[in-house]
């Protein structure tokens, strides 16, 4: 083809896509009215399957291994497959295939026997009147994927692992609170509480459970669980008592497994191998589920509600599974100066910031925020707006979320006030200055387009009360990853401002509250890997989240933890903006899939099946 | 005076005679390339509409608006509508043209300075440091650029951004990064001329007068090897508009509200079917602009080469 003939060719390519573009374009009708403020969640969308525990009945799964190969999609990358060490939802879920917890939450918010013969209660006798101890009976055909058999050692070896501060497990906060934890003979263990506990169920159960091998970690508590070489190796291939073991593991990429056949249900898992593939974005994901079909079961589909709503319309070979949850994405302002020219002290309580010490400036900004615009453009109804951090009952009802409990109108003129009273007056450029200090932050989240429309949301709120704001995105791999060799993590959240989505996988929030206390700041010292990575640090909530561990009653419970959301939320240092849905995508022919908000997406795998 | 002497000295015949200067022949030639000269009308459209566009169409392209929701094509609100936090896309296409074109440009000047004076130097004086030029060429060359161009963001974006300010900060380290890249074609192609360049009589003559090795290389040598690096030139504005939208792609350029064409894509890759115009207009103006910038190549390639006819 001569280069004329190829330019004309070309230039018809390019009238053809202009024309295209012009005329291809269906945009949906315009929100005109934003919808009406309700008590009432919303309902799910006529497109959206109810969680297939109650739209699809879960039939029996067939003969251990009668399936092929399960494709599981996370657009992130597990990194790491020891679930006590993991920085990711993406971590525990991966690593839920092949570790187990003692008792799963299913749908209903109430534990479901794993490895354990049964559930104490007081009325068995497994839980102490005094509500002091709790007795786990474990099963006792159980065997570790190696073929040992699994006992109360294991048990008892997971709590001393965990309880070593060194160890640096970001499950720590599942395992304070207790005076001891004996096995009582090989197939019972008995867990003793500081004081009385009326949330029983706390340790060894759902996510933060998960029992390791004593004889493949016995050595790796301590530093060495992430210096010693055999224990990296076992951190990345850990044996376990779940219905999968280990084939292959890509760090940041992909897992193989093949079925466990030492696996206690003779059964089960239907499926020979499962192919967890991380990596992509959630787009992507959203399309190899629904258009494709290149994947089984895909995960966390935090896509724009326009782009999903149309994907679901039109690809038609996935379901969505959308389950109420207690994620909340969140805005998260710093207690400590990110500033590089800090070195060591960067990031460490010594060095406190140079602005969000100050309350009102906190406020400021949070009361800026629009965050029922960001709600219902981008989630729709994947996610409502919201104020508050417990999102779930019995704690708050639903019906408090928005527009009852606490207003969550943007006020930017209540901002600006406050602004002026913290002494921030405008500057240049309508930025405001104190001091000489221009009011400036950086703000980063993952690299993800919904994120980055919320980030220009907020920037643009922020610019309002004259608050300049850099925005930075890195990819969600990093992000929510514990490499120490990058200062791009949320764990050492080493900006102003970060924002990402967390929640509480037990019903009970203790754990997830007593994060935020000044005991799990998230520090060098601990590999940066503890919960409260805020570093927010108020005694008065310290004293809170001990009386939360140590009140006995549900009424006292409930007082207590609406108190710490309070506080939390009105300190201002985590601004909740939506309260999400856990939005994935399943196969039309996947059965046995229950979803459940309080446990990992995985946590019943060895029912799916085909 | 015989009629065909004075013939011979009237100003017609002295007219068509007239010897033309090296850039007339090089335009006329130019203008016989049909292609290029399309090319060329067509970058220039470009550049007036990404320069002046933004002066006339005020709209600010980075301000959401989300009262509006979505405004569909041909509004007189919104010529090209807005996306779905009410951003006017037309004031984000002008306004990302005159980022993407920016980079491209500069980025192309910063590969040209290097590749040109590599080249120069290890091309006139050969042996040793033509050897050890070539390597450190070859060097680069085997560099994948797009890990190298993530790495060195990752290191240097903060500091650059302390000392130069945030918007100029981003915008040095794209284009010095890109056009660090990308210069070794050029040095190569300037080395071969230079070589074959520096055995010229006229070269010789210049040594002969006592005329200094600088001057020869840059004063003699350059101006007789610049078609090659003009080439060269279009091909990098090509190369560091579409490196620039990898980086943006990958979330490590300009700042994420920024609109680059690049970005753009990225930003409404998933609205394929929903917003087509939002994601394809920008993918076009890259492709136009690359498509324009090569036959421009061309078109220079041809015309600066005297050995061609047309």
């Amino acid at each position: 083809m001569s280069k004329y003939r190829f330019f004309k060719l070309c230039s018809l390519t390019a009238a053809a896509s202009m024309l295209l573009a012009a005329c291809g374009s269906t945009a949906p009708t315009a929100p005109t009215a934003a919808p009406k403020a309700t008590d009432a969640p919303a309902k799910p969308a006529a497109t959206t399957a109810a969680p297939a525990a109650t739209a699809v009945p879960a039939k029996p799964a067939g003969k251990r291994g009668a399936g092929d190969t399960l494709r599981i999609l996370y657009w992130q990358a597990p990194t790491i497959l020891n679930a006590h060490l993991a920085s990711g939802t993406k971590d525990f879920d991966a690593s839920r295939l092949i570790l187990e917890p003692l008792a799963a939450i299913g749908p209903d918010g109430s534990p479901v026997p794993t490895l354990a013969a049964e559930i104490p209660t007081l009325a068995n006798g497994g839980i102490a009147k005094d509500q002091t101890s709790i007795t786990w009976k474990l099963k006792k055909d159980v065997k570790w994927s190696d073929g040992t058999p699994f006992t109360a050692d294991d048990v008892v070896f997971t709590y001393n692992y965990c309880a070593n501060k060194e160890t640096g497990c970001s499950t720590a906060s599942a395992f304070a609170g207790l005076k001891s934890v004996e096995a009582v003979d090989a197939s019972t263990v008995k867990i003793t509480f500081d004081k009385p506990s009326a949330a029983p169920y706390r340790t060894f159960v759902s996510t933060q459970g998960y029992i390791l091998q004593k004889k493949q970690f016995a050595n790796c508590i301590g530093a060495n669980a992430a210096k010693d070489s055999a224990c990296q190796a076992a951190n990345n291939a850990p044996v376990g008592t779940g219905p999968f073991k280990l084939k292959e593991f890509k760090s940041g990429d992909t897992v193989t497994y093949v079925m466990n056949e030492n696996y206690r249900d003779p059964d089960k898992p239907f499926f020979k191998e499962v192919v967890f593939k991380g990596g992509g974005d959630a787009p992507s994901a959203a399309r190899a589920a629904f258009q494709t079909g290149d994947t089984d079961y895909a995960w966390n589909l935090q896509v724009e509600w326009a782009v999903l709503d149309q994907l679901v319309k039109t690809g038609g070979k996935a379901v969505l599974v959308n389950t109420p949850t207690s994620n909340v994405e969140r805005v998260m302002f710093n207690a400590t100066d990110p500033s590089a020219a800090l070195g060591d002290k960067r990031g460490e309580v010594g060095s406190p910031h140079p602005f969000f010490t100050d309350k009102k400036v906190r406020q400021a900004l949070a009361m800026a925020i629009d965050r029922k615009t960001i709600a219902e453009q981008l989630y729709g109804q994947t996610g409502d707006p919201t104020c508050e951090l417990i999102t779930t009952d019995p704690f708050i009802s639903p019906s408090k979320l928005y527009g009852g409990l606490r207003k969550c109108e943007p006020n930017i003129e209540g901002a600006k006030k406050l602004l002026d009273e913290a002494g921030w007056k405008a500057g240049a450029g309508g930025i405001r200055e104190k001091d000489g200090k221009k009011l400036k932050v950086t703000f980063l989240t993952s690299t993800n387009t919904l994120r980055q429309k919320e980030q220009a949301l907020i920037k643009d709120a922020w610019a309002a009360i004259g608050v300049d704001t850099e925005l930075l995105n890195v990819s969600s791999t990093v992000f929510f990853s514990t490499d120490a060799g990058s200062n791009d993590t949320i764990g050492k959240f080493f900006n102003d401002v970060q924002m990402y989505t967390n929640n509480y996988t037990t019903p009970d929030p203790t754990d997830y509250l007593c994060d935020f206390t000044t005991g799990q700041i998230s520090a060098k010292s601990n590999g940066w890997r503890s919960g409260n990575n805020v570093r927010y640090s108020n005694p008065e909530y310290d004293k809170l989240c001990d009386q939360l561990r140590a009140a006995a009653d549900d009424a006292a419970r409930k007082d207590i933890v609406v108190k710490m959301n309070d506080l939390l939320v009105t300190d201002a240092f985590v601004v909740p903006l939506v309260a999400r849905k856990r939005v994935s995508a399943m196969a039309k022919d996947l059965k046995g899939v229950k979803g459940t908000p309080w446990d990992s997406e995985m946590w019943d795998i060895a029912d799916w099946s085909r | 005076m015989s009629t065909l002497a004075k013939a011979a000295l009237s100003p017609r015949t002295t007219n068509q005679t007239k010897v033309r200067t090296q850039t007339e022949l090089a335009w006329r030639r130019f203008r016989r390339h049909p292609s290029a000269m399309v090319a060329l009308i067509t970058l220039i459209v470009l550049i007036l509409i990404v320069t002046i566009g933004p002066m006339i169409y005020t709209v600010n392209p980075i301000k959401p608006n989300p009262l509006n929701g979505y405004v569909q094509m041909f509004s007189p609100k919104a010529p090209l509508g807005t996306d779905d936090v009410g951003r006017d896309l037309l004031a984000r296409l002008l306004f990302g043209g005159r980022i993407s074109l920016a980079v491209g440009v500069f980025a192309m000047l910063v590969s040209i300075i290097i590749g040109t004076l590599i080249g120069s130097y290890a091309g006139y004086y050969g042996g040793l440091r033509d050897f050890a030029l070539s390597r450190f060429t070859d060097l680069f060359q085997a560099l994948p650029v797009v890990p190298v161009l993530l790495l060195v963001t990752y290191l240097f974006k903060e500091p650059i951004k302390v000392s130069l300010g945030r918007e100029l900060g981003v915008f040095v380290l794209v284009v010095g990064m890109i056009g660090a890249l990308n210069w070794m074609t050029t040095a190569r192609l300037v080395r071969s001329s230079f070589m074959s360049l520096k055995a010229r009589d006229f070269v010789e003559a210049a040594h002969a007068l006592g005329v200094s090795e600088a001057a020869i290389m840059f004063r003699h040598i350059l101006p007789n090897a610049l078609g090659p690096i003009v080439i060269s030139a279009t091909l990098n504005v090509g190369g560091a508009i579409i490196t620039e939208s990898v980086l943006s792609f990958l979330g490590v350029g300009f700042e994420a509200d920024w609109p680059t064409w690049g970005s753009l894509v990225f930003q409404y890759k998933d609205f394929i079917g929903i917003l087509n115009h939002a994601v394809l207009l920008p993918a076009l103006m890259i492709f136009i602009t690359v498509l324009a910038v090569n036959y421009l190549g061309e078109g220079l390639r041809d015309a600066l080469d005297p050995r061609k006819s047309r």
